[in-house]
């Protein structure tokens, strides 16, 4: 067995592990710093495979952004942990037995054929994926990539409609008011007689 | 290789709808409450604009060739694109129509609805013109983030956001298990390209490939849900129930076209050699399909879960279309995907007309003596049911016999009895509904309130069910053609 294929077995190892917690774990904060090291792992066998540019994406943008901000949230919000775990144990043996004859099935058919399949030759040191991902990315994929960006704008218009209240009675700012506002509006020059003294 | 210019050309109507919607979305945001309207009569010229572009296009393209695929093997536009694209504008037409009495009665007539429905509009688009898996999936997930949203549009409605939780959760697993299955073709055929994954089968031969067809397994699973077929129906009923009703009319209508589209593009242009190995799982999709959908509708007081449950039965129909794995099938499942859809719509249409300010029509007992309440409305109701059984002279009966066909045709003439063991169970519930318009006493007699082009546009979708089952060699034509 060659060198790459221990590290491939020991990042998909931690994977599986990792993926696993996420979901059993009961704090979710926990499940949260789970998924993140199934990130990592994840990135280090693309880095395997020589997509050096898809693995440095995946940890800058969901571990170092997507991640974070799901932490933040998470910790923000007050979850009442007992009713996550009602359920867990009296649905897990149905799930595991689900779960279980799912991987038999996928391991019988798999190692039946799929080793036939010829290795890809590596490519040269000096060979660039971020090169040729740029070169398809606007000519070859221009549709794909334009769908994902309406996609990202439907997700936009979602996230907005459901979430935007205006309740009455809140005490906000309107920076347009503030920036138009004109001296004679707030202050009033009154003319008083003075005072005669006693 | 930079895209020509020229090459956008044929995606006019792509174009047009993506810019309009932006539109009026920004639009939008600059109206009064008291001008809602105009959202909604510019969403009604976008379908009618783009369905200017399409025809024109497709005129154009005729002259050269019949099929052409652009932009890196991305995009193709065919006969069958111009054919479902032309019916999903006309339904999602008479969708929107539909609903704004609805929504204005329930103050959610807001510019979201209609953006979001041209968005899902313009997915439904992108899934019919796929050419690779890429699209078929992009296309897929937009016009789902679409819809996902416009179930939770009532915020205040507890039922509704169950209901969009529901749907986003299980979307979501079966988007995971299409790519999952996606990504097990890639591996095996090394391209994306439905076209060239078809080479790659025809080349390679289609015996003992196990990677393929366990990439097929999942991409069977993940279409059977977005399909809404048995034994991975289980989001329908719910989905159907907790929506607002006009959102449940757009679900229930359009969408199947689209998911129709995909089905034929994933498993019959990209996987057609393979039919030997995805016909028997859809022999039990549909036969699952047909006795879930029938049986269960039975016991269900809820019109609306009802009609979820007719759905499902009618996705059985569609998918036994094509697991005949012939032209006539093909063509059979594409006509009973479009005549399904403008009944659905039709169905859904009416029980939005039913309801009012503060009620809805969504319970058997609200049909009772509708016949008394309004005999034009009783009557197009016993039209829809009539073609949701299968009752000649309406469309239903055509559409069911033109699958039946198919099935007979391929030697398999035990599903076809199977099938319409089925349906005549199923006619049991449709006709109770009749039974309850015409010749029960009315518990509500409250009068039925409904816009004049509202109930001119319902009675034209009544009749055009019944016009279609009398004259179905017109879009019989279109369907052979576009599959020829």
């Amino acid at each position: 067995m060659a060198f790459t294929d221990l590290v491939f077995y020991v990042f998909a190892g931690i994977a599986v592990f990792a993926g696993i917690r996420v979901i059993s774990s009961n704090n979710p904060v926990h499940s949260a710093l789970y998924l993140v090291l199934a990130f990592f792992t994840t990135a280090a066998i693309w880095l395997l495979l020589e997509a050096e540019f898809l693995a440095i994406t995946l940890v800058l943008v969901y571990v170092g952004a997507v991640m974070v901000l799901f932490l933040f949230v998470v910790m923000m919000l007050d979850i009442n942990l007992v009713p996550l775990r009602e359920g867990f144990i009296r649905y897990l043996p149905v799930g595991i037995a689900v779960a279980g004859i799912i991987v038999i099935e996928m391991v019988m058919v798999l190692t039946a054929r799929y080793g036939d399949t010829p290795a890809p030759v590596p490519k040269p040191a000096d060979y660039s994926n971020t090169e040729e991902l740029g070169g398809v990315l606007y000519t070859v994929y221009v549709y794909p990539f334009e769908l994902a960006a309406v996609i990202l704008l439907v997700a936009i218009i979602a996230a907005i409609t459901l979430t935007l209240r205006r309740r009455e009675g809140t005490k906000h700012q309107d920076p347009a008011k503030q920036v138009m506002v004109k001296r004679a509006d707030r202050v009033r020059l009154v003319k008083m007689p003075a005072e005669p003294k006693k | 290789m930079t895209p020509d210019v020229v090459e956008f050309a044929p995606l006019a109507a792509e174009i047009f709808v993506l810019a309009m919607a932006s539109f009026i979305l920004v639009l939008d945001a600059y109206l009064p409450d008291s001008r809602r309207l105009i959202a909604f009569r510019l969403t009604q010229l976008t379908l009618l604009g783009a369905a200017i572009l399409t025809w024109t296009q497709h005129q154009e393209m005729i002259g050269h060739t019949d099929r052409m695929v652009l932009l890196g093997g991305t995009y193709v536009a065919d006969t069958m694109s111009m054919v479902l694209k032309m019916a999903v504008y006309v339904i999602s037409a008479g969708v929107f129509l539909y609903s704004r009495d609805y929504l204005r009665d329930r103050g959610i007539l807001k510019g979201e609805y209609f953006v979001l429905g041209l968005f899902g509009v313009l997915g439904m688009m992108v899934m019919i013109s796929a050419h690779n898996m890429l699209t078929v999936y992009l296309g897929l997930e937009l016009l789902s983030l679409s819809m996902y949203t416009m179930v939770a549009f009532q915020r205040d409605n507890g039922v509704a956001s169950e209901a969009a939780m529901k749907y986003f959760v299980l979307g979501a697993i079966a988007s995971g298990m299409l790519l999952y299955g996606i990504s097990m073709i890639y591996g095996a055929t090394g391209s994306l390209d439905l076209a060239a994954i078809g080479r790659y089968v025809a080349e390679n031969g289609v015996t003992d490939n196990k990677i393929l067809a366990f990439g097929i397994v999942f991409i069977v699973a993940g279409l059977a849900f977005k399909l809404g077929n048995a034994p991975f129906h289980m989001w329908v009923p719910d989905i159907y129930n907790g929506a607002p009703t006009a959102v449940t009319l757009y679900i229930g209508a359009a969408p199947k076209i689209a998911a129709f589209a995909m089905v034929i593009r994933v498993l019959v242009e990209g996987l057609g050699g393979m039919h030997a190995d995805w016909t028997p799982m859809l022999i039990i999709l549909a036969i699952a399909s047909l006795a879930v959908g029938n049986v269960i509708a039975i016991a269900q007081t809820n019109i609306k879960r009802m009609l979820a449950y007719s759905t499902i039965s009618h996705m059985g129909f569609v998918v036994l279309g094509i697991l005949a794995a012939n032209k006539a099938g093909y063509s059979g499942a594409m006509f009973y995907a479009i005549t399904y859809a403008l009944t659905s719509a039709g169905g859904f249409g009416l029980l939005v007309v039913l309801s009012r300010a503060g009620f809805e029509a969504e319970k058997l007992d609200d049909l009772k003596g509708l016949n008394d309440r309004n005999p034009w409305l009783a009557f197009l109701m016993l039209l829809l049911m009539f073609s949701m059984a299968g009752v000649p002279p309406t469309v239903g009966f055509y559409a069911k016999l033109s699958v039946l066909q198919a099935v007979i045709s391929a030697d398999m003439v035990w599903l076809a009895a199977v099938a319409v063991f089925f349906s005549i169970i199923g006619a049991f519930y449709y006709i109770r509904i009749v039974k309850l318009m015409y010749f029960d006493k009315p518990e509500d007699e409250a009068p039925i309130q409904a816009g004049f082009d509202t109930q001119m546009v319902l009675g034209a979708n009544g009749l055009a069910v019944l016009a279609l089952g009398i004259y179905p060699a017109g879009l019989m034509a279109w369907c052979a053609a576009a599959l020829g």
